[in-house]
């Protein structure tokens, strides 16, 4: 068995003679005695070989950051990327709470003993529900994908129906989750996702399409507020009055941060409402940083399908005190195995822990400046852009944070385009060229609240100078 | 021996962040656009059927008061910073060296869709963790995209059906063999990605039998999915005769690999026969599980199953690093993007911190103390082993019962868990459903704690049973040491009181209890 000369710093029991006094407490003769069940067969035959142990922590720090500044990022770097993961502000106060040992600790956790994590899961819920104007937030589940995934199958559960209608214009990273979950075909408990066709001219969900598509084998209608292409979905409350008129449910994702100046989901008939966390205090660690949210109104309906932690608050046994624990534990599969609600496990919520924080920062006030900033300046780069020779921007007019840029007429794919600034210290947009939706070679860029005036003017420069 | 601690948490009676604060106060200010930028654009952007007209009810408090706040519940929470035998999730200490290179912008401010030129350190650190999960398993590909141990037991469907609709049988491989003692998430997530499940039951000798396995495997099983050991700390010892008669009808094998700290560097999935297998990082490997993720739950497998992994896998290719996102046969993502990145860079600075030798005496460490701590337990009267026939030393955990102490005192499992907290101690697991064994609790001893530590907790467990014969009202009313009493578990079924939001919660005791607001 192995041997070390000196104690690990990771293990007490690693100092001399450690080992040999529990195992006199035990009366076996040797480590191998305590292996006794397993059959010696079964014992791996190759030896380990792994790379040489980085012993000390100046080693094992030199190693890694030596290796990771190998890495180019967002900070010395103008970045434009968003779809999916987007760079945002995040407060100091909300890198010192989720660095905390206590949350960022290795353990599970319990009622008894962490009542104050278990306070902050539940202001998470309360915070983004008054964002929202919905009362039931249930803990984030992995992504905004697996989000709407589960939702979707809330949907299939509370209707008994098995199709579900979504945007022609979807982003393919989340697509791709939605059909993992409701897919594939050959599976008797299948959910066929239909896709319905988007207006060319606003990038919105063509009204006429859906309502030829809705019927009483739909099971829910997905759209997003602000889309994956940044518009905003203007006719949300007739969609969801269509669903509901088909007994569909309605299911939305929405950008937290757009909630300041953008109406509730809650207020526009949506049934079901997902979206990432990401945006609420996580950084970007190169798509670490995700979660996805889900929360419905307060009816049994709804409560009864959910799949993860839903965190209530409730009375103790001393007058006057509230503590907070899990509704319907037993109907997630932890209670429940193959027959809960979908599934379930570890999933994403230290980052409940960051949005609590953040929101709490943010305040209703804070939301709708954060709003405007980011609105302005995106719609102030779309307009810049526009004036670049060669360069369109598709929906001008009408979208949030994120605008699709053409660059059909400057002759150069966006590949190249990006290669050029990428020289120059700029990450442009995400190429979404080969993602079969007609619009050419074109780019998804994103503007937020990191990216000043200027920062938007050198864009336009830089973008002048490589495309004449 | 160290003493049983005199513990009693922090009580800041800390209101709801919802009541806090007043009219006015802020926390962080944005900056106004910029003129140029007003001038050209205007105001009003939204357009007006979406514009939001109400105020969001969120709480308005200083920077100060914010983190002030959250400073005081992290105060409130125990988080293993007592001594924490807490079986399934294998305690270990978290290196802040790993935890503060991930907080650098060379990996936090990083964007996934960057050209893989600009994500070169990243990569390089995936494809060598890579490295090191092949040689401790035997597979020839991992992936990290899975949020969690459940994660990958449903990337391990997705593989599944993917390969068998690849083959054109997956009409005829709709079962799923599992065992009753498996994790939940196995069968779930199986069930979820559309398998029928099949469990087997246990014998005596607390694995189900093989004959069970032989009677439940055929032309219509797809895989099966099988931890070992389990979590009473037995190993099968049948498993590769399991892994033959699974195989010999044709289904793949999933192992999972959630208790593998008693069997790192000594166990390889794939001399053992399995097809894949499955690690959590946040447990085994030294990266924090954070009260339930973000998590890594990292999938391998062999070459013929390569094809259906997830997109994207990463590639070497010459001196660089890409991202291969074209696999035709691929299952679909399971989650976008790679997975949690920190988590793997916090595991491979664990795995480089330990080297193989590490690894193997952590495993050697954490079945020998959990033996020790199994000699210690057996000595109060009151607490029985499971499985008590069975004489051989248990793995890295075990399971217990305190069903002769219930008998003797009524207090239970439940009572007894309040209790540990007045410690400072984190409450026990007790057992995943189905309690198999009458109150159950499952300690796992690892190779963090000290000697002294396990001591101390087993110390500690002898008093709460003196307590229970003594006083068993007081451990029935604990917590008492902790910063909240007991809390009414009446309202969790109750769609009249559970409220999982402020909102909620105002509706429902509107009249009743009016919450005093409090900065």
């Amino acid at each position: 068995m192995a041997t070390n000369t000196r104690a690990h710093p990771w293990m007490a029991n690693s100092a001399p003679g450690a080992i040999q006094a529990m195992l006199d407490e035990i009366g076996a003769s040797s480590v191998d005695e305590v292996f006794e069940q397993i059959p010696k067969d079964h014992f791996r035959s190759a030896p380990l070989d792994l790379p040489p142990i980085l012993s000390s922590e100046v080693e094992l720090k030199r190693d890694l950051v030596s290796k990771l500044k190998k890495n180019e990022d967002c900070e010395t770097n103008l970045s434009f990327l968003g779809a999916g993961v987007w760079q945002h502000h995040v407060p100091a106060v909300v890198d010192e709470i989720v660095g905390r040992t206590e949350f960022a600790t290795n353990v599970w956790g319990s009622y008894q003993s962490d009542h104050g994590r278990n306070q902050s899961w539940f202001e998470f819920s309360s915070q983004l529900g008054a964002l929202l104007n919905l009362d039931v937030v249930q803990l984030p589940v992995y992504s905004w994908g697996c989000a709407i995934g589960h939702s979707i199958r809330m949907a299939q559960r509370i209707t008994g129906r098995s199709r579900v209608l979504i945007s022609q214009l979807s982003d393919p990273e989340r697509l791709s989750v939605i059909q993992t979950y409701c897919q594939p075909t050959e599976m008797d408990s299948h959910i066929e996702v239909q896709q319905v066709a988007v207006d060319p001219l606003s990038g919105r969900m063509d009204i006429s399409d859906l309502a030829s598509k809705m019927g009483d084998d739909v099971a829910a209608v997905y759209f997003e507020n602000p889309a994956y292409l940044g518009t905003i979905e203007t006719e949300a409350v007739k969609i969801a009055s269509m669903a509901r008129f088909a007994g569909a449910e309605t299911i939305v994702g929405v950008d937290p941060l757009s909630l300041g100046v953008m109406t509730a989901p809650g207020d526009y008939g949506a049934d079901i409402v997902t979206g990432p966390v990401q945006p609420l205090g996580v950084h970007m660690q190169c798509g670490g940083g995700v979660g996805g949210f889900i929360a419905s109104r307060d009816e049994e309906k709804y409560v009864l399908e959910y799949n993860g932690f839903l965190v209530s608050i409730v009375e103790t046994m001393k007058k006057g005190e509230v503590g907070f624990g899990l509704a319907c534990p037993h109907q997630n599969s932890y209670g429940s195995r193959e027959h809960g609600k979908d599934w379930t496990g570890n999933s994403t919520y230290l980052w409940a822990i960051a949005g609590a924080v953040y929101m709490s920062l943010l305040g209703p006030e804070g939301f709708r400046e954060l709003g405007n900033l980011i609105v302005s300046r995106a719609r102030y780069a779309a307009k810049c852009l526009a004036d670049v020779p060669g360069i369109q921007i598709v929906w001008p007019n009408s979208t949030f944070k994120e605008f699709v840029v053409n660059f059909d007429d400057t002759g150069k794919k966006v590949a190249e385009v990006n290669d050029l600034l990428r020289e120059r210290g700029i990450f442009g947009g995400k190429d979404i060229s080969k993602e079969n939706n007609a619009l050419g070679q074109s780019a998804l860029y994103c503007v937020t609240e990191v990216h000043t005036a200027a920062d938007i003017r050198r864009l336009v420069r830089t973008l002048k100078e490589v495309l004449s | 021996m160290k003493s049983i601690p005199e513990f009693r948490s922090a009580k800041w009676n800390e209101p709801v962040v919802m009541e806090m604060g007043r009219s006015g106060s802020r926390g962080q200010l944005f900056p106004a656009p910029e003129d140029e930028v007003t001038e050209a654009v205007g105001i009003d952007l939204i357009p007006a059927a979406m514009q939001r007209k109400d105020r969001a009810a969120l709480p308005e408090i200083t920077e100060f008061e914010a983190q002030r706040h959250y400073l005081h519940l992290s105060q409130m929470t125990l988080g293993m910073m007592g001594v924490s035998l807490f079986g399934t999730c294998t305690m270990k200490y978290n290196s802040k060296t790993a935890e503060y290179a991930t907080l650098r912008p060379e990996l936090a401010e990083v964007h996934p869709y960057q050209h893989p030129d600009t994500l070169q350190g990243v990569l390089e650190i995936f494809d060598d963790f890579n490295g090191i999960l092949q040689n401790l398993s035997g597979m020839d590909q991992f992936i990290f995209q899975a949020g969690g141990g459940a994660d990958a037991a449903y990337t391990m469907a997705a593989v599944a059906r993917a390969y068998w609709r690849d083959k054109g049988k997956l009409h005829q491989r709709t079962e799923m063999v599992t065992s009753v003692q498996a994790h939940p998430c196995n069968p779930a997530t199986a069930a979820a990605a559309g398998f029928n499940v099949v469990n087997l039951p246990l014998e005596d000798n607390g694995y189900p039998s093989l004959e069970a396995l032989k009677a439940a495997v055929s032309e219509k099983t797809a895989l099966i999915m099988i931890n070992n050991p389990d979590d009473m700390g037995i190993y099968n010892p049948e498993i590769k005769e399991w892994v033959k008669v699974a195989k010999d009808a044709g289904a793949l094998c999933f192992y999972d690999h959630a208790n593998f700290n008693g069997v790192m560097g000594k166990l390889s999935a794939r001399e053992l026969g399995f097809d894949a297998c499955m690690f959590m990082l946040h447990k085994t490997f030294g990266a924090p599980k954070a009260g339930g993720g973000p998590a890594v739950g990292a999938y391998g497998c062999t070459k013929e199953l390569a094809p259906y992994l997830p997109c994207p896998v990463v590639v070497k290719h010459g001196n660089s690093y890409i991202l291969d996102e074209d696999r035709p046969k691929s299952s679909g993502k399971v989650r976008e993007f790679w997975g949690n990145v920190p988590q793997v860079v916090r595991a491979y600075a664990w795995a480089r911190a330990m080297g193989a030798d590490g690894i193997n005496l952590a495993s050697d460490i954490s079945v020998v103390a959990n033996n020790y701590m199994d000699k210690k337990l057996g000595e109060i009267v009151g607490l029985e082993i499971s499985n008590p026939k069975i004489n051989a030393h248990r793995m890295e955990m075990t399971r217990w019962s305190l069903a002769p102490l219930t008998e003797e005192t009524g207090v239970s499992t439940v009572d007894f868990a309040n209790r540990l907290a007045d410690f400072g101690i984190d409450p026990y697991w007790m057992s995943h459903e189905p309690w198999i064994v009458a109150e159950p609790f499952t300690p796992e001893a690892g190779e963090l704690w000290s000697k002294e530590d396990i001591d101390m907790w087993i110390g500690v467990i002898a008093q709460i049973v003196q307590e229970a014969r003594t006083n068993p009202e007081f451990v029935k009313t604990a917590p008492h040491n902790q910063a909240i009493a007991q809390v009414k578990g009446d309202a969790f079924e109750d769609p009249a009181k559970w409220a999982m939001t402020w909102r909620a919660y105002k509706r429902k005791v509107q009249g009743s209890t009016k919450v005093k607001g409090v900065a």
